[in-house]
């Protein structure tokens, strides 16, 4: 008997060395099944599902980047509805004046959103875990009594009558594919050196700078790629919707990407997306328990925290490389 | 080589509150050459490496460093300049292997900027530094995540980090500390070797038998204030030193 990962492993780490068809066969079949899978989702569900599986991607890469954060990098940012509003009120406001369509306005979006955020995020930077969680939560209300103070962009009313996308399958097939590349180069930036100073930022700030390495310069630009996401998904929000205003900085985004990353496996990236695709559609299901609903979501979630902490795709790895072949000797 | 100071401090003070951690401390190292610092517990011998490093901002003084006013700048920009150090608590980034450590200092500004940063495998160059801080090649123990090792490998995987800069000072913060008599005995040479090669070195220490053997200079702090200075005979025999270690004798 022999484990299928271990030969594999040994060879050498980060990079694989392949020798069969069958160690092939056994890396790719979770990426295939994951990739597959996604795609082929949109055709056996209605249109309605269809719009629900358009948010879960927004959350998916808002998780995504919460994990890259907290795990790779040690920021806990709870800033993800900063990341939306801001780059759905930059799409949507450069759509409203200047009548840009949404192949123009969601790059510039996703681009400057993300250097705005990082921009105002950059003094928190020097703060850590917890401090900088509750900072960065701070700035999405910020937004929202600014904007009402000021009653600049469309104010509490927002605005509406923004282009939308021509068909449902643009929208979904957008979003997934967002969200595939993301996942598979943001995977492969921390293994990158640049992922590596990060991880190195996480585990022990000093000695990353006793090494030479300005920690604010590679924070920052950590920052960014996480805020680039965020505010990808919330251009595309609110082009998907056709709409701006003050819930694109609802605290939702914030917190359900926290539950997917606690539920689909801190640290492993694929995990969060995953629990986005499996939290966003549940909560709407449970719709039809009003108030309830909110009480059964907190009991899933205890539950994940309690019997099965290391999350769902940590636990499937895990699994996964424990399958084990017969040998001749 | 009289006079050839590669690190100059002069009067620097720190003080925490109503702590003088550091006061008017001032001394040489020269080049190529060990420089011991002891003194008992508490005395601001870890205080005076972040003083010097740039990890604490001193409230008085001077550091040159190659004859460059490094006072002001942030820890990133000394190591920069060729002047590192190792932590007395060892933590090294625990979720990568042990050659992936290295991977940030290769990626320095000055490792970049330096003819060996541009040899392409970035990888083998660590690996490289890792045996010659003494991992064994073709072993398992490079490619092992680095919270896993023993101490005495962490301590190699410490200066490593620290050669992987090629600096020309490491400041070493207890490197035997938590080591047995044959892990020290194995490092020694190692740090000989270091010195061979041009690097000059700081090493705050409690273990004085294995610091007097390789330390061409001596400094004894004693509550923030340098009290005595010389070759490690001369610190030995001195009645000031005795009294700081052993506390002062009185009749009875």
């Amino acid at each position: 008997m022999k484990r299928l990962d271990r030969s594999i492993k040994v060879r050498s780490e980060g990079l694989y060395a392949l020798s069969s068809w069958s160690e092939m066969a056994y890396l790719l079949a979770p990426r295939l099944l994951l990739i597959v899978g996604l795609l082929a989702v949109p055709f056996f569900v209605d249109m309605y599902w269809q719009r629900v599986l358009c948010s879960a991607g927004i959350y998916a890469l808002l998780a995504l980047g919460f994990d890259f954060l907290a795990e790779y990098v040690g920021l806990v940012c709870l800033g993800g509805a900063f990341f939306i509003g801001t780059g759905g009120y930059i799409a949507g406001l450069l759509n409203h004046h200047f009548h840009l369509p949404p192949l123009v306005t969601i790059p510039i979006a996703t681009v400057a959103g993300a250097a705005i955020s990082t921009l105002v995020l950059i003094p928190c930077l020097r703060l850590r875990g917890i401090y900088f969680a509750i900072i960065s939560f701070m700035f999405p209300l910020f937004a929202v009594f600014i904007i009402i103070a000021l009653n600049v962009f469309g104010g509490t009313e927002g605005i509406s009558a923004l282009d939308t996308f021509p068909s449902i399958w643009l929208e979904l097939y957008l979003i997934l594919a967002a969200v595939l590349v993301s996942l598979f180069a943001i995977r492969r930036l921390v293994n990158e050196d640049m992922g590596i100073i990060l991880r190195g930022v996480k585990d022990n700030d000093q000695a990353v700078r006793a090494s030479g390495i300005d920690i604010t310069a590679y924070k920052t630009r950590a920052v960014f790629i996480a805020a680039m996401l965020g505010c990808f998904g919330g251009a595309y929000l609110s082009h998907l919707y056709g709409w701006l205003g003050l819930s694109l900085f609802a605290m939702d985004f914030s917190i359900l990407p926290i539950a997917a990353t606690v539920m689909g496996g801190m640290g492993s990236l694929v995990g969060p997306v995953l629990g986005a695709f499996i939290l966003t559609p549940m909560s709407e299901a449970l719709r039809g328990f009003g108030q309830l609903r909110v009480v059964l979501y907190c009991l899933i979630l205890i539950a994940f925290m309690v019997y099965k902490p290391e999350g769902i795709m940590n636990f499937l790895q895990r699994k996964y490389h424990q399958f084990e072949k017969w040998e001749k000797v | 080589m009289a006079g050839d100071a590669i690190l100059k401090i002069s009067k620097l003070s720190k003080s925490f509150g109503g702590v003088q951690a550091i006061m008017n401390v001032g001394f040489e190292l020269e080049r190529g050459q060990i420089l011991g610092i002891i003194g008992p517990n508490g005395s601001g011998k870890t205080t005076l490496v972040n003083l010097i490093t740039g990890f604490v901002k001193p409230d008085k003084g001077e550091i040159l460093f190659n004859g460059k006013d490094i006072t002001a700048l942030p820890p990133h920009k000394i190591a920069n300049l060729g002047l590192t150090r190792t932590f007395q608590v060892m933590r090294p980034y625990h979720s990568l292997s042990a050659f992936k450590n290295l991977i940030v200092p290769l990626n320095s500004p000055r490792v970049k900027r330096s003819a060996a940063g541009k040899l392409g495998d970035v990888d083998a160059v660590a690996i490289d530094i890792l045996e010659e801080v003494g991992f064994e090649r073709d072993a398992r123990v490079p490619y092992k995540v680095a919270g896993s090792l023993p101490l005495g490998y962490l301590k190699r995987l410490e200066l490593g980090r620290c050669i992987a800069l090629r600096p020309e000072v490491i400041i070493c913060d207890e490197v035997f500390s938590g080591l047995s008599m044959s892990e020290i005995s194995s490092l020694i040479p190692l740090l000989e070797r270091l010195r061979m090669e041009g690097i000059s070195m700081m090493m705050i220490e409690h273990r004085l038998r294995e610091l007097f053997r390789l330390a061409n200079r001596i400094v004894v702090l004693t509550f923030g204030q340098k009290i005595a200075e010389g070759s490690p005979e001369a610190v030995m025999n001195n009645q000031m030193v005795k009294e700081a270690y052993l506390g002062t004798e009185t009749k009875a």
